[in-house]
């Protein structure tokens, strides 16, 4: 594998384009745009603050810069470098901005999540949404691009709001059995809407798109509830973290439990793979972010994870399954369980390996396509 | 008892302080009889008196005094001559000493008597006070006994109650902890969220007051350079009702068909399921089916088998319900119909699985015990002992006959004269064994040549016959042609030279085959003449041979087979040879002769 050269960036703001053909990066206060095969730098721009959050737009073709001190947002065009936009919110203040999937609209949350605004930049048309939900997950854009599910809190009561994202047309606004909502996730067909509550309730409801319930699944009470949800790709599957280091898989006819996957600490099936990172000599490359520390031993059964157990008198504790992914197929879920220094992990397009990502190392994991058998990997630090 | 309160005055003053004594009452006759001896107005009894007088009479007083004397002078009472010792005499002073240290001892004997006979009772009646104290004390031992074995039991079973409700404590106090945990998390998280809105207030109340005072409100504003066309090119529309109904329309439709694309799914899955199922009910029809014909063929079979002809006729049944069921696969009746008719298959294999488990078992169990197999194996085992017997009979007659022949043998001779009779008369079998075997050869022999011969012969006679049809023909031609006077001398001629051809012939077959028959044996004849017998209207074989010269007359030989006298062997094999080969030729059935021919040459 080959090295480039050491790029200055700020604020991990480091975005290859949709189409894959430039990386953006900020400096500060500067976009810089490159190619991605030569990465020579097509185009430099330079916006008024510290730019603190950047996106492409699904065309690939506008580069957006938040300054949220400011509560500016600016946008930059590819194809016309002449081509300026800048977005104030003024004295509101500016909380989150975020692309519509048409790359047409922008979506600005302002402080104290007072108002979601939408900025278009095809009309003079500005739209406001009142009482958006601060939660973890508030705003989700169905994988086609043409609904836009917001939750919303008025009068102590959770509600969604379903709008058609070509217009913002309110489709439709219906209210949630929740307690507190903490974030909603359209499956990748569009059709169902996922919504779950806070972690102090384990509950999770299955809205369909015309705002019906259609079923609501609670393994247990009392205890802390769901850290982190995903779907699968074909929207049969519905993987659940929870806080009890469990994942449970719904499935899509039914909406009931079909499995639950433990991570115990101690690992005694002789069907699972582990991978023992071995420190061997760890080597400074300090021009690299890159971990080259290799070998990795495959441990036998039965295997002790050294845990680390936390402490559970705080909020939020680091304990339980605190990120899913699934692989593109839909064959392999990777979960992360417990305090480990993981940050990401996200999955190649083609399922066959899986990048971790840390807060200094990152690992690339391929899965052994030839070896079906295995039941799970796992791989620990 | 009457008389007792008579002698009360009789008696002496001092003893009168004891007679409220109990023991009076057993001693009253004893006292009665001694006080009858001091009473004189008592109405003694007659034997007492005669007692005495049995000891004292009036002849023997001196002895009976002197005997008193010295019974006294024994007991160790007085030792006082009651008796004047010049005369045997009583004296009555120590006489009536005597008698009254007598009385003393008596009434002092009587005393401790009834003291004793009074200790006696007392003792008796505490053994007896004791005993009952005994036995009431068990009596309270055994039912204390019980009461400590019930209330050991009772501790017992608190015992255990009292474990199961620590035990009880203890989850409880676990599930109170686990709560506890829980409360203390929710409550931690609910801390830090109130914390957290807490936190957003007071900004919020900072912001607002900074907006108060500031009163410079910045407005929010877009500025861009151009706007945008949109991203599919298309214009905005209008924002009217119809977009929204529009809008509903395609979410509607993008739900249709997402139901739609599911239901196919579910259908098709549905659809091969079912396939499955139908394959799987005919499989299992057709595992229990071909019983049928098998149970039709042999009744006398397992007995399962018999039980399944009905499952064949159902079966029938059962395809037209298939077909039914194929003709509305989607229809509610046919699915029940369909799972009812898997369900029944199903249930029909579990009993054909289960019957033939416990056939299974049965035979395994009945093999163990041999019943089942009984039969075959009981015939079996006679079927054995038969041929067993059989075997131990043959055995038996062999040696009977061994026996029987080693007597026979053994019978009336001694060893060796019975061994040497035995010899001769072997010996004589073999030679007359010899002798005929023998014969029998040589006769085989000359029965072989004599056919030989014949067959010569006959080939010969052909071959003349031939010459003779030959001669006749040309002579008849001659004469034909010779209708002369001149005809008689060529005719003569010719016949001369064929007949001499004829004869001229013979010499050299005689001559070839002379040295072959040149030795006979003496049997020869014998045999000719069986010959002449068999064949009666044709000339005698000897005949034949004389006028052929083939044998020589009368000769004898006792030896046989002396072939070695060859004129001219090669000659002769090699007209042997050329007979042969004619022969060959002439008569394949002769064949046989030659090799039979060949042995002695």
């Amino acid at each position: 594998m080959n090295f480039s050269e050491i790029f200055k960036q700020s604020n991990q703001l480091c975005r290859i384009s949709p189409d894959g053909r430039y990386l953006a990066t900020c400096v500060q206060y500067r976009l810089v745009v490159r190619d991605v095969n030569s990465l020579q730098i097509l185009h430099l721009y330079t916006c008024l603050d510290q730019i603190v959050h950047m996106e492409w737009s699904s065309d690939s073709l506008f580069i957006l810069c938040a300054m949220y001190k400011r509560g500016l947002v600016q946008v930059w065009s590819l194809e016309q470098p002449d081509w300026h936009c800048k977005i104030d919110e003024g004295s509101i203040g500016l909380v989150s901005s975020r692309w519509s999937p048409d790359g047409r609209h922008i979506l600005n949350t302002t402080e104290f999540h007072l108002r979601v605004t939408v900025w278009s930049l095809c009309t003079k048309a500005v739209s406001y949404i009142k009482y958006p939900k601060a939660c973890q997950k508030g705003i989700d854009f169905s994988r086609d691009g043409s609904y836009m599910a917001l939750a919303e809190r008025r009068d102590c009561k959770d509600y969604v709001s379903v709008f058609v994202c070509e217009d913002w047309h309110l489709l439709r606004h219906f209210e949630t059995e929740t307690q507190d909502l903490a974030g909603l996730e359209w499956s990748p067909n569009g059709c169902v809407l996922a919504v779950w509550d806070s972690c102090l309730e384990y509950k999770v409801l299955l809205y369909s798109l015309d705002g019906r319930l259609l079923s609501s699944f609670s393994a247990y009470e009392w205890s802390l509830g769901i850290k982190s949800l995903a779907w699968s790709p074909s929207s049969q599957f519905l993987a659940i973290g929870s806080f009890d280091e469990k994942v449970r898989i719904l499935n899509h006819i039914t909406w009931k439990k079909i499995t639950e996957f433990e991570h115990p600490a101690t690992i005694c099936s002789p069907k699972t793979v582990v991978y023992k990172e071995v420190e061997k000599r760890p080597v400074r490359l300090h021009i690299i972010t890159r971990n080259v520390c290799p070998t990795d031993e495959i441990s036998q059964p039965p295997f002790q994870i050294p845990v680390v157990k936390p402490d559970l008198d705080r909020a939020n504790p680091k304990v339980g399954v605190s990120s899913l992914a699934f692989s593109a197929d839909g064959r392999y879920l990777a979960t992360k369980n417990g305090g480990f220094q993981v940050h990401a992990l996200s999955w190649h397009s083609n399922g066959d390996s899986l990048v971790l990502i840390g807060k200094e190392h990152l690992c690339l994991c391929y899965m052994d396509t030839e070896d079906k058998s295995t039941d799970s990997n796992i791989w620990t630090k | 008892m009457g008389d007792w309160s008579m002698t009360s005055p009789l008696g002496v003053s001092m003893e009168n302080s004891e007679i409220s004594s109990i023991s009076r009452v057993t001693l009253s006759s004893s006292r009665q009889n001694h006080d009858s001896l001091y009473s004189s107005s008592l109405p003694l009894s007659k034997s007492s008196h005669n007692v005495l007088s049995a000891f004292c009479i009036e002849e023997n007083v001196p002895q009976c005094i002197l005997y008193i004397n010295q019974e006294l002078s024994s007991l160790g009472l007085a030792s006082m001559c009651i008796a004047t010792p010049v005369e045997a005499t009583l004296n009555s002073v120590p006489a009536l000493n005597a008698m009254y240290e007598l009385l003393q001892a008596q009434r002092r004997s009587q005393r401790s008597l009834e003291a004793l006979e009074q200790d006696l009772l007392r003792t008796s009646s505490t053994l007896e006070h004791l005993q009952t104290g005994n036995y009431r004390l068990k009596d309270q031992l055994e039912l204390l006994k019980r009461e400590k074995s019930g209330l050991h039991e009772k501790e017992r079973q608190l015992q255990l109650k009292i474990e199961t409700l620590q035990s009880c404590l203890k989850s409880e106090k676990e599930e109170i902890q686990k709560l506890q945990n829980i409360i203390a998390g929710r409550a931690s998280q609910y801390s830090h969220d109130a914390k957290r809105k807490e936190r957003e207030c007071v900004k919020l109340k900072e912001r607002l007051g900074q907006l108060l005072i500031d009163k410079r409100d910045k407005k929010l504003a877009i500025d861009v350079l151009n706007y945008l066309g949109r991203s599919d090119g298309k214009r905005i529309q209008w924002k009217t009702g119809k977009a929204g109904t529009s809008h509903e329309g395609d979410m509607y439709k993008s739900l249709l068909n997402d139901y739609e694309a599911r239901q196919q799914s579910l259908m098709v899955e549905n659809s091969e399921l079912k396939k499955v199922l139908q394959q799987m009910k005919r499989d299992m029809m057709y595992i229990l089916s071909p019983h049928k014909p098998c149970a039709k063929a042999s009744p006398g079979d397992d007995s399962p088998e018999r039980g399944f002809p009905p499952a064949g006729l159902e079966g029938q049944d059962e395809v037209g319900e298939c077909s039914r069921e194929n003709l509305d696969q989607s229809c509610e009746k046919a699915r029940e119909q369909l799972t009812y008719s898997i369900r029944l298959q199903w249930r029909r294999l579990k009993n054909h699985m289960e019957k033939l488990d416990s056939q299974v078992s049965l035979a395994q169990t009945q093999q163990q015990s041999g019943s089942e197999e009984a039969v075959p194996r009981e015939v079996h085992e006679e079927e054995m002992q038969r041929m067993r017997l059989e075997v131990q009979q043959g055995k038996d007659f062999i040696h009977t006959q061994q026996q029987l022949l080693q007597k026979q043998l053994n019978s009336s001779f001694d060893d060796e004269t019975a061994a040497l009779l035995n010899d001769c008369y072997t010996l004589e079998e073999k030679e007359r064994l010899k002798e005929e075997w023998r014969l029998f050869e040589e006769q085989k022999g000359n029965f072989e040549r004599e056919r030989k011969n014949f067959t010569e012969a006959a080939i010969r006679l052909g071959h003349e016959k031939k010459t003779f049809e030959e001669d006749r023909a040309a002579w008849l031609k001659n004469q034909f042609l010779n209708l002369t006077p001149f005809v008689d001398r060529k005719k003569y001629s010719l016949s001369d030279s064929q007949s001499a051809l004829s004869i001229r012939s013979e010499p050299e077959l005689q001559q070839s085959y002379t040295p072959a028959k040149l030795t006979k044996s003496s049997t020869y004849n014998e045999f000719s003449t069986t010959y002449s017998s068999i064949s009666d209207g044709l000339p005698s074989t000897t005949e034949l041979y004389r006028t052929l010269h083939l044998i020589q007359p009368e000769t004898r030989h006792s030896k046989r087979g002396s072939w070695q006298e060859p004129s001219s062997p090669i000659r002769a094999e090699n007209l042997f040879g050329k007979s042969k080969c004619s022969v060959r030729c002439r008569d394949p059935c002769i064949l046989s002769l030659d090799k039979d021919g060949d042995s002695p040459i």
